[in-house]
């Protein structure tokens, strides 16, 4: 080291200046591996290794508590699907977030949009429809298992007030899904509402002022020309993020159904736990887990693709 | 005439504000208002608000003697403390080193990171569980947190943060011959403070609220974390007291909330990182 250093002191400054460039590019590149090392080391373990895990497991007859088993190739996945409780439990959550989504995203949309335009009590209102976000929904799910208990419940009292025999949300397989829909929707409006407003500040004032010159008059005429396009990327982005959090939905189904009455509220995440913790079924529940992940992994690339298409201006 | 169509459009506009608000609060009206009843009063079901015989305390007396409340508390703290301790250690000087290094591996460790933001806990449950209960690990705080350890979400976040600022400091204190340790420890993290901040609360509300994860590693009380304990309050008051379970619910609501309300817009901030993840 210190020989090569001598011998090029006499050629030109440039190569030992170039020398010295390397060797501090070297230095830091090591640098930079220690201090990325414990981050690299923790994503390998405990998300890349686990995640090739549940695709082997998916391909074994893997039971906890029996040490051995063998591969059985693609038969847990060809079982899935001729499984009942599997095939409701898809239904249930296509149906759940088939309701949570329109609604979560429009009323959020909508409270952001009045929020935004009215100036009287903004904190206020801000507050009060982001408080079910910051709240423990086990908790705030206990307190809807009051609310519509078919007996004691304040709203089917409120119901036979007006002469309307309330049913049995959580009890009926009829309703029990719109009821956690309604949880659901509760729980995520103030989220969508917080993005909605960030989306809304973004877009430039002049835009309206230019709307309305070319005579854009109404408030509804400056929304469909304005607001909702400039919102594009917002909204797309809303819908993602509450499908993706409609699809996990576990909380309020373990809290007041477990997947009851009659598999009529069995949604993906809960038949997984059921398999995999319950009746430690890890092979047959990694079958699941894979099949819910390449939705996941589905939904990401479409929004993707989406937004590689249509958003240009940011 | 355009005056007053004008105030009553911003007035229609405040009334349904308003009445969405109510609608929006009733669970939390009515949480405290069943807390403060008797269970004869409740089972009455009439709609009053205000309870004719107060039964606050007792409620929250039987909340607080039937389950173990201090406990479940304080083992949410210990967990959601160690989550975010190791969080913010590992992933601060991993984002610093692909913002502000010449490192190679900082394109492959991008990749890394995306495709860690796509793969959520319950995905990589069933190994993890696994290899715990081999290792006879599970029913403790490291069963609970060590998952966590790693935030894929904190790297990027962080990542964004220091991309914009300045070369400048940084150059200043290598030129004061600063280790890049130190770099990262004085000059980095202190500048870092609001994403630090903002990160801690989304990932605080995010472990404390979590059920999945503890509900799996956890059989017992006596490391539950506060939604765990609460569903074996449940559990254990095969659900009809519910004076006794909303003071539960009340108590377990409350930190939260509380420095929800006090924090507000730290707390959108944070909450809202999430938003960011695309």
């Amino acid at each position: 080291m210190h020989e090569t250093a001598i011998a090029n002191l006499l050629p030109a400054d440039r190569t030992t200046a170039r020398q010295a460039a390397i060797r501090a590019a070297k230095r830091e590149e090591r640098v930079a591996w220690q201090l990325a090392a414990p981050a690299i080391l923790l994503i390998i373990v405990l998300i890349l290794l686990p995640t090739l895990a549940v695709f082997v497991f998916s391909l074994t007859n893997y039971e906890l508590g029996y040490d051995d088993f063998q591969f059985i190739g693609l038969d847990n996945y060809i079982e899935l699907f001729g499984d009942r409780t599997f095939l409701i439990s898809l239904k249930n959550t296509a149906v759940y977030t088939a309701i949570v989504t329109p609604f979560s995203v429009f009323i959020g949309l909508g409270v952001a949009l009045l929020i935004e335009s009215e100036t009287r009590g903004r904190a206020f209102f801000r507050t009060v429809y982001f408080l079910p976000v910051a709240s423990l929904l086990v908790a705030m799910a206990t307190v809807f298992q009051y609310l519509l208990h078919p007996t004691i419940g304040p709203v089917n009292a409120m119901l036979s007030m007006l002469g309307i025999a309330g049913p049995n949300w959580l009890g009926s397989s009829s309703t029990v899904l719109t009821s956690l829909a309604i949880i659901g929707i509760w729980q995520s409006v103030g989220f969508n509402m917080v993005l909605f407003l960030a989306g809304l500040t973004a877009i430039p004032r002049e835009l309206y002022a230019a709307a309305e010159v070319d005579g854009a008059k109404g408030s509804w005429e400056r929304f469909r020309l304005v607001t909702w396009p400039m919102l594009g990327p917002t909204t797309l982005f809303v819908t993602t993020i509450s499908v993706i959090n409609a699809v996990k939905v576990f909380e309020t189904v373990k809290t007041l159904t477990e997947g009851g009455p009659n598999k009529a509220s069995e949604v993906l995440l809960w038949t997984i736990y059921q398999e995999g913790f319950v009746y430690l079924r890890v092979g047959y529940a990694s079958a699941m887990t894979v099949i819910f992940l390449a939705f996941l992994i589905v939904l990401m690339l479409v929004q993707y693709r989406v937004l590689d298409r249509r958003v240009h201006y940011t | 005439m355009r005056n007053t169509a004008f105030f009553s459009m911003r007035n229609l506009r405040l009334a349904m504000l308003s009445a969405g608000a109510l609608v929006f609060l009733a669970p939390y009206i009515w949480m405290i208002s069943t807390a403060a009843k008797s269970r004869e009063e409740i089972f009455s079901s009439s709609l009053t608000l205000l309870p004719q015989h107060w039964a606050l305390w007792e409620n929250l007396a039987k909340a607080l003697t039937r389950v173990p409340m201090g406990q479940l508390l304080w083992n949410g703290l210990v967990v959601c403390g160690l989550i975010f301790f190791f969080q913010v250690v590992i992933a601060i000087p991993c984002a610093y080193a692909m913002a502000k290094l010449k490192f190679r591996a900082a394109r492959t460790m991008m990749t890394l990171v995306m495709l860690g933001l796509l793969i959520p806990i319950h995905a990589t449950a069933l190994p993890i569980y696994v290899a715990l209960n081999k290792a006879g690990m599970l029913n403790s705080y490291f069963a609970l947190s060590a998952p966590f350890f790693i935030s894929v979400f904190g790297i990027f976040l962080f990542l964004q943060f220091f991309r914009a600022m300045p070369d400048d400091l940084i150059a200043a204190a290598r030129l004061d011959g600063m280790s890049e340790l130190a770099i990262v420890n004085r000059v980095i993290v202190p500048n870092a403070w609001p994403a630090v901040t903002a990160f801690a609360i989304f990932s605080v509300v995010a472990h404390w609220n979590d059920l999945f994860w503890p509900l799996i590693v956890i059989t017992g009380s006596e490391r539950a974390t506060p939604p765990l304990g609460l569903l074996f309050f449940r559990a254990a008051e095969a659900g009809d007291d519910y004076g006794a379970l909303m003071a539960a619910t009340l108590i377990i609501t409350l930190p939260l909330v509380a420095a929800f309300l006090l924090a507000q817009r730290r707390f959108i901030e944070g909450i809202t990182l999430t938003g960011l993840k695309g």
